[in-house]
């Protein structure tokens, strides 16, 4: 345990070390989209009754950016000690492969809720926002990030180079997130959009997240959590697979 | 007793390259053994099929017993392995590097072994350097150290010394022979065959994959076919009966190849009988290099299997 342990506290040093750059500045590029989007939208689209363009924009931004930092923790670790070669410290060691996984995840799972409160707290000096149930806000928190994390070890254990892993960040991940319904409720979009956003699982993620806060979503966050759940266990089985088998790693 | 290190017909294939050709090796516990071969021989494939780096296409490995596949957590914690790639984790400092490493094992405060091979490979001054900053001689230095933090009773060295000054070289040397000395297994690589000779009590030879010689060092040198003689003679001529043993004539001298060195005193005879005065004689003892150099062109002619 202590082994695994030690991997972790190596993993959370690992962004603490450059906080400015893993935790500071992505907060600081969620709040510039806050600043803009709400201030050319907010007179101009309401999602829920009742609550304003801005407040409905903050939780799909916070949750945005905690996806993203959250895939980008562990994939970024993983890539630099796989080219660096430094991952065979790792791989030489003891440490089952259940415990590199959790490690990796928890470290991930870290880093976005670090980035994710940060923004939320810094919206709160200036927004006044409710909050329904913080139970289904931090569920919805861990499990996304959670499922972003090992989304990024699969994808740096796939990469074999630094544009490889950046083509999966821009052409996956930014696109499902931006499209998930961070800026706008998806009963808005045309039909044939609002169709393809239910096989965006992002879609659950920041849905349901928002349920915590407004007490309303698009769809039942019992449905969501569900669809959630399936994925993040489904990307864990995957990545415990290849970790077990020694894809790429152990070649 | 449980063999240090048992490998069984272990094969590995990257695609249709074959590193690996059924290779079968036993190290005893408390050997001092080399692992010599040309590049890409297959020496490093090996060691990373027992560090569980690579997974073999076929055949079993173990380290002291435990399979280094199916028991690879018991195998890990008793093997040390020194990456041949000059690897580092540039977040960190030499200390700190070495406290994750054992965290790795599950040691804590492992400060005062730490201290020691920080003493031992001469990094006390730099313990606290950002391993970017280090000189790659250094840096070997911390991977020889970062092998050694948990105490393995097997040490793994895959060309430790490559690219390292004398003095390093030197100090390594002593501090591995005292760990074998204190009874630590060292599995050695590396290209300066004068090291594998002075330290090595067993040698394997690897090429192709394949091993094609294993023995004792000390056995693999007298069965190199006796020794050769270097001699500067009055004539320009050597003597006919001696023509047979002439293996070349170089720079004035005849260098003449005998089987045993009872040998020496019947060229010597001859020598006397034609009238040719001995101007130089050196007597040049077969070396590891020698031998090496006649295996891997022996083996040039083997039947591939």
């Amino acid at each position: 345990m202590s082994g695994f342990y030690t991997l972790l506290h190596k993993e959370l040093l690992r962004f603490w070390k450059v906080g400015l750059q893993s935790i500071f500045a992505p907060m600081i590029a969620t709040l510039i989209y806050l600043l803009i989007f709400s201030h050319i939208l907010e007179e101009r689209a309401q999602a829920y009754p009742g609550v304003t363009y801005t407040t409905f924009l903050i939780p799909g931004l916070v949750m945005m950016t905690m996806l993203q930092n959250a895939f980008s923790n562990s994939s970024s670790s993983l890539i630099q000690s796989k080219i660096s070669g430094s991952i065979v410290f790792v791989l030489l060691s003891p440490l089952s492969y259940m415990e590199i996984f959790v490690a990796y995840v928890l470290a991930s799972i870290a880093r976005g809720l670090l980035v994710g409160t940060g923004v939320y707290l810094v919206t709160l000096i200036f927004f006044d926002m409710p909050l329904q149930s913080l139970l289904w806000v931090f569920i919805f928190a861990l499990i996304g990030n959670g499922f972003l994390g090992a989304l990024g070890i699969i994808a740096a254990i796939w990469a074999e180079k630094f544009d490889q892993l950046a083509a999966f960040q821009n052409f996956v991940i930014l696109p499902l997130t931006f499209l998930s319904g961070v800026f706008y409720t998806i009963h808005s979009l045309p039909p044939f959009w609002e169709d393809l956003s239910h096989f965006n699982p992002f879609f659950y993620v920041i849905d349901g997240f928002r349920y915590g806060f407004f007490g309303v979503s698009d769809i039942s966050p019992y449905f969501s959590l569900t669809i959630v759940a399936i994925c993040f266990l489904t990307v864990s089985w995957i990545t415990l697979q290849m970790l077990k088998t020694g894809y790429k790693l152990r070649q | 007793m449980i063999p240090a290190i048992e490998v069984k017909q272990v094969y590995k294939h990257y695609g249709s390259v074959d590193a690996l050709l059924g290779i079968d090796l036993e190290i005893k516990q408390g050997e001092f053994f080399a692992l010599l071969g040309p590049n890409g021989a297959g020496k490093t494939t090996l060691i990373n099929v027992l560090a569980g780096l690579t997974l073999p296409s076929n055949g079993v490995a173990s380290i002291m017993g435990h399979d280094v596949v199916t028991s690879y957590r018991e195998a890990r914690r008793i093997v040390g392995v020194v990456p041949q790639e000059l690897v580092f984790d540039p977040f960190f400092s030499v200390r700190e590097t070495l406290s994750i490493q054992s965290g790795y094992y599950g040691l804590r405060n492992n400060d005062t072994w730490i201290d020691e091979i920080l003493y031992h490979l001469g990094l006390r001054d730099k313990e606290n350097a950002n391993m970017r900053t280090l000189s790659g001689g250094m840096k070997r230095r911390v991977l020889v150290a970062q092998a050694l933090v948990h105490k393995p009773p097997v040490i793994i060295l895959d060309e430790p010394t490559a690219g390292v000054d004398v003095e390093l070289r030197q100090s390594l040397w002593h501090f591995i022979k005292q760990l074998n000395r204190d009874g630590h297994t060292i599995v050695l690589t590396t290209h300066y065959l004068d090291e594998a000779e002075a330290l090595c009590s067993r040698v394997a030879m690897l090429k192709q994959g394949k091993i094609v010689a294993l023995d004792s060092t000390k056995n693999l040198i007298n069965n190199a076919n006796g020794c050769l003689i270097r001699l500067r003679l009055s004539s320009d001529t050597l003597p006919s009966e001696l023509q047979p043993l002439l293996e070349s004539y170089t720079e004035g001298c005849f260098i003449l190849r005998v089987n045993n060195y009872s040998k020496i005193e019947s060229v010597l005879a001859a020598l006397r009988i034609a009238q040719v005065r001995v101007l130089e004689m050196e007597l040049m003892q077969p070396d590891l290099k020698e031998v090496f150099v006649k295996i891997m062109g022996n083996a040039e002619n083997l039947e591939p299997v």
